[in-house]
């Protein structure tokens, strides 16, 4: 079985919401209509994004650390939002577990979105009916494409490399590679919901150096002190010093 | 949760129309044992035709609900997994049921099905009302659940959700009942205020229950499990876009705290306080019964507009901060 999935490293964007226009580019261009905006150019403006960029502040000024976090839907293993659809509109492909939503078969109820915790779907208020990311299913399958570019838009478009795409499933894929190996997590787990998206922490890098690695702990002359030993911070020189 | 009109006049409508067809089979089911004298055909059979235009008013109002109401018809189809589907089939279903109470007491037509062997005939008429009397609880049910199956919305996620779907339903009901009958068989409202005052007192336990239940509440989800951060401090600096999004218009009621604080007393007044008072004092009066039903309507709605406003979806956790 087959389960395709985003993990995006929060360590690595920089919040610049390439994946953001990317996206909204792609699936308002493509054969499923456009993803409708509403005042564009306007005092008010507001429209339908399948991905957004969040930013939060940890901790506080001056111990704080800012977290740019892409959210867009987690195509859950154990969906919410696909059981209470009353017509069958929401549903998760068997093949490549992408939850997608039948725009022809909506009837714009909303229900959904009461059932996903995450606020993953957003309504298009001028097409009337229920939207979310698709994983750019009319992409990543179309053979008229270069293998290369068969993955979502946001992939593509993000200049960190934070955004993976691949099979969660494929315990070799890079994905899985990647919750493995740096710390990939799930959102709100305490639902059960079993999102497919995850995220990879912020993590930093601490080089740890002992004060006896700073020092050649073998010389000889040192352990004989046969050479005057100068101060750590001043100059040293071969056969005349210690170190 | 943001309070749809749309859905907050199809739960009390609807509710309106199942209490009052529950009542008038009520008193049916009393006289065919004799305990209450049987009404005329025209009795039971103009009271459903009224709970019939309340179901009809509550069906109305739903279709104001959908983005594309042309294929609501597609909605039936998913009765297995949703809890919506079962009461899009559940209510033709009673409103149909209803239509033919109305329509063999109206006819006239009362074919006898069956006679007890204590002698007590039991006709056609009797036997809808006892599948339409199922019928409403599986619609009351479907209608709860509904709130109920959410179990990301705490507020919503209790038996006392349905529960109290049935018994603020029954009690409007029941006091349209009594309003009715004071018109059409006044020496019968007494019955149906009685059991108005009962369902409504118990309709008040249910709904205090409920909202003793939801201050007591603590959120499952916090801001730290929502990004997977573990860090007292978290602020939002910004929900990326700097206009609104479907995901701020459609969890938030728009109100302020202290609005809300407001509106817990009104709508325990007006729904059950109010309604107790007036059904206790009304004498059968045609006119303070028929005020007492607009005022526990009202009271309702303002209730349903809580119900949803007071909801609070984890998803707002990422919706706090424009910028």
């Amino acid at each position: 079985m087959t389960q395709l999935a985003l993990v995006i490293d929060l360590n690595v964007c920089v919040g610049c919401h390439a994946c953001v226009t990317s996206c909204k580019e792609w699936n308002t261009s493509g054969s499923a209509g456009p993803l409708c905006d509403e005042r564009p150019y306007g005092a008010d403006p507001t429209g339908t994004f399948f991905n957004r960029v969040q930013t939060f502040e940890i901790g506080h000024f001056p111990n704080s650390e800012t977290l740019h976090f892409p959210k867009s839907c987690l195509h859950c293993e154990d969906p919410p939002c696909v059981p209470v659809c009353p017509t069958g509109a929401s549903y998760k492909r068997k093949e490549d577990g992408i939850v997608l939503v039948d725009y022809d078969k909506c009837i714009g109820c909303k229900y959904c979105t009461w059932a996903c915790p995450y606020g993953a779907r957003e309504f298009d208020e001028k097409e009337k009916v229920m939207k979310k990311c698709t994983l750019c299913v009319d992409r990543i399958y179309d053979m008229s494409l270069a293998e290369v570019d068969r993955k979502p838009s946001c992939v593509k478009a993000c200049p960190t490399s934070a955004r993976l795409f691949g099979d969660i499933h494929d315990p070799e894929s890079v994905v899985s590679k990647a919750i493995r190996e740096d710390g990939g997590y799930a959102l709100m787990p305490e639902w059960g919901t079993h999102p497919s998206n995850h995220y990879l922490p912020r993590r930093k890098t601490h080089l740890k150096i002992h004060k006896d690695e700073l020092e050649r702990a073998d010389n000889p002359l040192k352990v004989d002190g046969h050479l005057p030993k100068p101060g750590l911070g001043e100059s040293s020189m071969d056969d005349v010093s210690a170190w | 949760m943001k309070p749809a009109f749309s859905v907050i006049f199809l739960t009390t409508l609807i509710g309106a129309g199942q209490g009052l067809f529950l009542a008038l089979f009520t008193h049916q089911s009393y006289s065919l044992f004799g305990l209450l004298p049987m009404q005329s055909d025209a009795f039971y059979g103009y009271g459903s035709v009224l709970a019939l235009l309340f179901l009809i008013g509550g069906l109305i109002a739903s279709v104001f609900h959908l983005g594309r109401p042309e294929r609501a018809w597609r909605s039936a189809t998913q009765w297995r997994t949703s809890w919506l589907s079962r009461e899009v089939i559940a209510l033709p279903a009673f409103m149909g049921t209803t239509f033919m109470y109305a329509g063999v007491h109206l006819a006239g037509m009362r074919p006898e099905v069956i006679t007890l062997p204590s002698g007590l005939v039991i006709d056609i008429s009797v036997l809808i009302g006892t599948v339409g009397t199922l019928l409403a609880f599986v619609l009351f049910v479907c209608t709860g659940m509904i709130y109920a199956c959410l179990r990301f919305l705490r507020e919503w996620h209790s038996p006392l959700t349905v529960i109290n779907y049935i018994l603020m339903g029954g009690a409007s009901g029941f006091t349209l009942a009594a309003f009715y009958a004071a018109l059409a068989a006044p020496t019968q409202a007494g019955f149906f205020g009685g059991w108005a005052i009962i369902i409504t007192v118990l309709a008040l336990a249910g709904r205090i229950a409920s909202l003793v239940r939801n201050a007591r509440l603590r959120p499952t989800s916090t801001l730290q499990t929502a990004i997977g951060v573990k860090h007292p401090y978290i602020t939002q600096r910004t929900q990326g876009s700097m206009g609104g999004s479907f995901n701020t218009r459609e969890f938030f009621h728009g109100k302020t705290d202290a609005f809300l604080k407001q509106i817990k007393p009104t709508f325990l007044f007006l729904a059950f306080l109010l309604p107790l008072a007036l059904l206790s004092f009304s004498q059968n009066s045609a006119g303070l019964l028929g005020l007492t039903f607009v005022v526990q309507l009202a009271g309702l709605m303002v209730e349903r507009w809580f119900f949803f406003a007071q909801a609070n979806h984890p998803q707002n956790l990422y919706y706090q901060t424009i910028g």
